[in-house]
């Protein structure tokens, strides 16, 4: 192992980790403010990817493209929480896996119906194509690092939001209590409606900037979205900084260990295991932190 | 709260009719028609496994289908070796689904709420990726069962018939026993940490073991169900332990009706039924799925059992 695919492998582990973060913060923000279990979340990924794959073929200027599959993310986003969403919010654990899993298989086989089961193609832009040279033997794709900067931008830009402004004050304080937030004079259906929104556009993000990366198809957000919910139980639910740390971990886990393990076992037992390592990490976090590493509640 | 004391009448009757047209259908000679009954069956043995978890205790488990899958590829792996025999089979298939219940409830059984999701959708997702691992035997592919699990006296399970009335006989006996379990003493502890968990830690119960013990003992349930499965299609893939799968189970224990035993085998008889009927209209027939998933949670609350019982709609 070579100390340039050392390098190589932690630029991957790190672009992994902030999509991975992308998602599980929209996870966690919907529970922490809505207490909504959201099983659809890898949907809106997958929404974010075909989007961008339609906007391409009408539109030639890529941040335009870019734009307009966010906004019909945001808009699929608004009709779903106004449909489904909001009625379950007072509704228990069981109805909300259930109702979210339901709109998570039905939105999979709705872009079936539109774009076929075969996987679509999505262009990156030609201005960030090539690689930049970071060691003199090693080179990596422009495009992948401007995904881990945009990424990054993004959940500042969140922090900013949450911690800062008052839209983010009023968020938190829905999340403390939205009965006393409603009282006050805030507009709570609105708010939660915002977050959804939020929640949703996070995992879109990551799914157009994937898009050109990996295979996009039906249920292409969910294994996505499994990881993802891996690294909410591993941070804590509703812990920012513990979805940042638990995604870096993860994605830098889940990278060296598909290229570790299946040197050190050998090709079967080490793709199990690298597969698995994830799942065991968050095992054993569970197995001493029940709630997670930054978390405080779990119901 | 639905009623546990005994069986009403009605309940009695619909489980009599049930069983009645599932008996008669292999006797008619139509192949089609005897698988759908043994995936019937197959599927009320999961969805009862996973109600008892559901339902009885309070625990919404997302991964039941691993359990599945691990008695599925039990059946299609044993043969490999030489062994087809149910009598070793299903012994097997129910000892590692019990063991990896027993290692996976362990940890996820010390968290709650939504960690307890979570963590047995991605305890779910190790097991498939383990199987997607095992590349000389199809990986995400799968492969074909060497052989059908052999009864005694030379009955196979391979023959749709067989498989049926295994099946059924199999339901009758899981029906049996879960009414036992949540109607013993035991069954009321669990009953009673669903209900009130403060309560009964004060008068010096602790729930863990309890609920580990029902998280086994579904485990184990539910690899017989797979036995039965890998058998019917004659083939053992990842799939067959996707997320997809634990979510449809989860659907026909609250499409019937959780905790009331005949709830979710009425669910899978209705879910498999829709499946039938669906994908014979359309190819998109998820989709529309999908949308029935979402109009029984927000519209039907009590479940069909509860819709045939007469209980409020709110």
């Amino acid at each position: 192992m070579s100390a340039a695919l050392v390098l190589e492998q932690a630029f991957n582990g790190l672009q992994l980790g902030m999509i991975l973060f992308l998602m599980a913060v929209g996870v966690t923000l919907a529970f922490g403010v809505m207490s909504l279990i959201n099983l659809a979340h890898g949907s809106m990924l997958m929404l974010g990817a075909y989007f961008i794959a339609a906007a391409g073929t009408h539109i030639t200027a890529y941040p335009l493209a870019f734009v307009a599959a966010l906004l019909l993310t945001a808009l699929c986003a608004v009709a779903l929480e106004w449909l489904v969403m909001r009625p379950l919010y007072q509704r228990g654990h069981l109805d909300q896996v259930l109702a979210t899993f339901g709109v998570s298989i039905a939105i999979n086989e709705a872009v079936v119906m539109l774009w076929g089961r075969e996987a679509v193609f999505v262009a990156p832009p030609e201005w960030l194509d090539g690689a930049v040279a970071i060691t003199e033997t090693v080179s990596y794709p422009l495009y992948r690092l401007a995904i881990t900067a945009v990424a990054a931008l993004a959940g500042l830009a969140l922090w900013l939001l949450l911690a800062h402004s008052r839209l983010g004050m009023r968020i938190r304080a829905g999340a403390e209590n939205g009965d006393i937030v409603g009282a006050l004079g805030v507009n709570v259906r609105l708010l939660f409606c915002g977050v959804f929104v939020i929640s949703s556009l996070l995992a879109a993000l990551g799914g157009v900037m994937l898009g050109p990366l990996i295979a996009v198809q039906s249920g292409m957000g969910d294994p996505l979205l499994i990881l993802a919910l891996a690294v909410v139980v591993i941070g804590g639910v509703g812990s920012l900084k513990g979805a940042l740390v638990a995604s870096l971990a993860v994605g830098v886990i889940d990278t060296f260990g598909r290229m570790i393990w299946p040197q050190l076992l050998g090709d079967l037992l080490g793709n199990i295991v690298a597969n698995g390592a994830v799942y065991l990490l968050m095992a054993l976090v569970i197995a001493i932190r029940p709630t997670g590493l930054y978390g405080q509640h779990g119901n | 709260m639905p009623q546990r004391a005994g069986m009403p009448t009605q309940t009695r009757i619909i489980l009599g009719v049930l069983l009645l047209a599932a008996l008669i259908v292999p006797l008619l000679g139509q192949p089609y028609y005897t698988k759908l009954v043994s995936r019937m069956a197959i599927y009320a043995i999961a969805a009862l496994s996973l109600d008892l978890l559901v339902g009885y205790a309070g625990l919404v488990s997302f991964g039941h289908a691993a359990f599945f899958g691990i008695g599925v590829y039990c059946a299609g792996l044993l043969p490999m070796v030489g062994i087809d025999q149910a009598w070793i089979i299903v012994p097997a298939a129910i000892a590692c689904a019990a063991l990896y219940g027993l290692f996976s409830g362990a940890v996820s059984l010390r968290a709650s709420g939504l960690y307890f999701i979570f963590i047995t959708l991605a305890f779910a997702e190790m097991m498939f990726y383990v199987a997607q691992g095992l590349r000389m035997f199809g990986g995400d592919d799968g492969f074909r069962l060497p052989r059908p699990t052999q009864l005694m006296a030379g009955l196979s399970l391979g023959n749709p018939v067989v498989l049926a009335y295994t099946m059924l006989v199999t339901l009758v006996i899981a029906i049996y026993v879960a009414r036992r379990i949540t109607g013993s003493h035991f069954g009321r502890v669990v009953i009673a940490a669903r209900d009130n968990e403060t309560k009964l830690r004060a008068i010096g119960l602790s729930p863990y073991p309890y609920r580990l013990t029902l998280y086994v003992i579904a485990s184990a349930l539910c690899a017989v169900a797979g036995v039965g499965f890998a058998n019917l299609v004659e083939y053992a893939s990842p799939a067959s332990m996707s997320w997809v799968v634990s979510g449809e189970m989860l659907f026909m224990v609250i499409l019937g009706s959780a905790a009331t035993v005949i709830g979710p085998v009425l669910g899978a008889v209705v879910f498999v039924g829709l499946e039938t009927v669906l994908s014979s209209l359309t190819e998109h027939w998820l989709f529309w799925l999908g949308l029935i998933l979402v109009l029984r949670v927000l519209l039907l609350r009590h479940g069909l059992y509860g819709l045939l019982s007469g209980r409020g709609q709110r």
